[in-house]
């Protein structure tokens, strides 16, 4: 008994606190894809979040080097999967513009609706993963639903479900299907149904709201001082859609509203990407019935060179700002191919969010950023 | 701004500058080293030109020499200008980080690192970002051998 005593008064001399280290990854199911994180904690609150990267990383940078140029459309889907689309996009917007190819009305159309179905689906997609990181495991299945259905439109007119290849230059690389325009316009009137139900799910859910609102603010300022971009960005204020600042393809003939909030919080990053995808399906109305007949791809040379110097292409994918950037001595390869990835920019953010908060809301945190991990490895 | 009026408001700056001729996207400016930190902090502070979003950070091995190029854009003007710096050094290329002018480039210059050994000098945490921390050599330069790879072999 003395002995416990004496034992006690010499550890209450010894007790104090300290910081500590946890390993999060690199297989845990939040971190959306392979990724490993080193969380600096005192207690619960988190003091600094260190990504460990590189564990899918291919060279696709590299590989581009030794590639065609019509080779290098094909790596990029591999990039931000969710976003194949515009990925690909923005190489052929790249080397379009580089030579001086202007594409006809039917394929800026066909090809900005083929985006906004891409966006909406990879939106789908994280309001799933959301839903499922802040414990609300139904949402996963009422995302894939719906998700589907664009999955089967995809599949109908590109012949793949999510890496579409469809873009090549100088056009698509086939006509789109004959229902595609009746299974559109039948899956915008059944979306615009299910979208509510979304909001009443999740949106309106007080745990929910519980645990996105005020966690991890983000202002204006900070926003921009560390790159960050797309739907994350643009829930603190900061004007940055491409689709509105440089348009391209057939987003200057269409009227849509740029989403912007101004909390900056996670509740505001979630609710930018829902206002998002009723935008989405604003753009797809109103191109769908102004499909033109026309030739589904132009005439090119069998062999694309560019003329030398450097190129940069910007597009606006799910995720935010993606850019691309070739410097050419004029032969049939790039000497430098680099992408610029919208994920990669928003990751360097997760630090300064999840200052001083608990590990719980930086899962949620790492949610609202909504990175694609092989998008940041490249 | 225009590609010319920033062109002229660059020159009356006086810092040594090269800019790059011909029909560019963009205005494109050859930096010394020396001078990088200097012409960015103006860069960013001038309410002229105001450049506060680092866009892109890309480092690049030209064959001869090693260099880094920074696309920049000013998110209240909604103009953009590339900076290019390059040195002959091989052994040891080093620049100043821009970290403390545009926090956006702490990852990217760890990139560049990784990939094009291009050290940047202040940098708070340069690390090997994607490679394995014992790796040998720099992948992305030129002259860099893979034995792994069947295509190379």
């Amino acid at each position: 008994m003395e002995n416990q005593m004496e034992n006690q008064e010499f550890l209450a001399d010894k007790i104090r606190t300290q910081e500590y280290q946890l390993n999060m990854g690199p297989q845990h199911p939040a971190t959306h894809g392979v990724m490993r994180m080193i969380l600096q904690l005192d207690g619960e609150e988190i003091k600094n979040v260190e990504p460990v990267l590189g564990y899918i990383h291919r060279s696709i940078e590299k590989m581009c080097e030794k590639s065609s140029y019509k080779q290098i459309i094909h790596l990029t889907d591999r990039l931000d999967y969710l976003s194949s689309h515009m990925n690909n996009e923005a190489v052929t917007l790249l080397v379009e513009n580089a030579l001086g190819i202007e594409v006809n009305d039917r394929i800026k159309i066909i090809r900005t609706i083929i985006a906004e179905l891409t966006r909406m689906a990879s939106h789908q997609l994280w309001w799933g993963v959301m839903g499922m990181d802040t414990g609300a495991l139904t949402t996963f299945m009422y995302a894939f639903r719906d998700r589907e259905l664009i999955n089967e439109i995809m599949e109908e007119t590109c012949g793949a479900r999510l890496t579409m290849n469809y873009n090549i230059i100088g056009g698509l690389r086939y006509d789109i299907h004959d229902n595609f325009v009746k299974r559109v316009k039948e899956f915008i009137v059944h979306f615009k149904e299910k979208l509510p139900e979304y909001d009443n799910l999740l949106s309106n859910n007080v745990i929910f709201r519980k645990r996105t609102e005020g966690v991890g603010i983000m202002t204006k300022e900070q926003v921009i001082a560390y790159g960050m971009n797309g739907p994350t960005a643009r829930a603190s204020g900061f004007e940055c859609d491409i689709r509105k600042k440089l348009p391209y393809s057939a987003y200057g003939m269409v009227d849509f509203e740029e989403v912007l909030r101004t909390e900056g919080d996670a509740f505001a990053r979630y609710k930018v990407r829902i206002d998002e995808m009723w935008q989405s399906m604003n753009i797809i109305e109103q191109l769908i019935d102004k499909i033109p007949e026309d030739d589904f791809r132009m005439k090119t040379k069998p062999i694309i060179k560019l003329p030398k110097g450097d190129f940069l292409q910007r597009v606006e994918t799910a995720r935010g700002d993606f850019g691309v950037y070739a410097m050419s001595d004029g032969g049939k390869n790039p000497t430098r191919f680099k992408f610029r990835s919208p994920s990669f920019a928003n990751l360097h953010g997760l630090n300064k969010m999840s200052e001083n908060t608990k590990i719980g809301d930086l899962v949620v945190n790492f949610s609202t950023i909504d990175v694609v991990v092989p998008d940041i490895d490249r | 701004m225009k590609k010319e009026e920033l062109q002229s408001l660059l020159e009356s700056w006086s810092l040594d500058l090269t800019f790059i001729e011909g029909e560019t996207q963009f205005l494109e400016v050859e930096v010394p080293a020396e001078k990088l930190s200097e012409l960015s902090l103006k860069l960013k502070e001038e309410s002229d030109t105001a450049f506060d979003y680092l866009f892109a950070l890309t480092g690049v091995d030209y064959g001869k020499d090693l260099g880094v190029v920074y696309h920049i854009e000013s998110t209240t003007h909604n103009h953009m200008i590339v900076l290019k710096v390059k040195t002959s050094d091989r052994e040891n290329p080093n620049f100043d980080s821009v970290n403390d002018i545009w926090p956006a480039a702490y990852f990217n210059e760890s990139e560049a690192y990784d990939f094009f050994g291009i050290k940047f000098n202040n940098h708070p945490h340069l690390t090997r970002i994607f490679m394995d921390e014992d790796w040998k050599g720099w992948p992305m330069r030129k002259d860099y051998t893979d034995e792994f790879n069947m295509l190379t072999r």
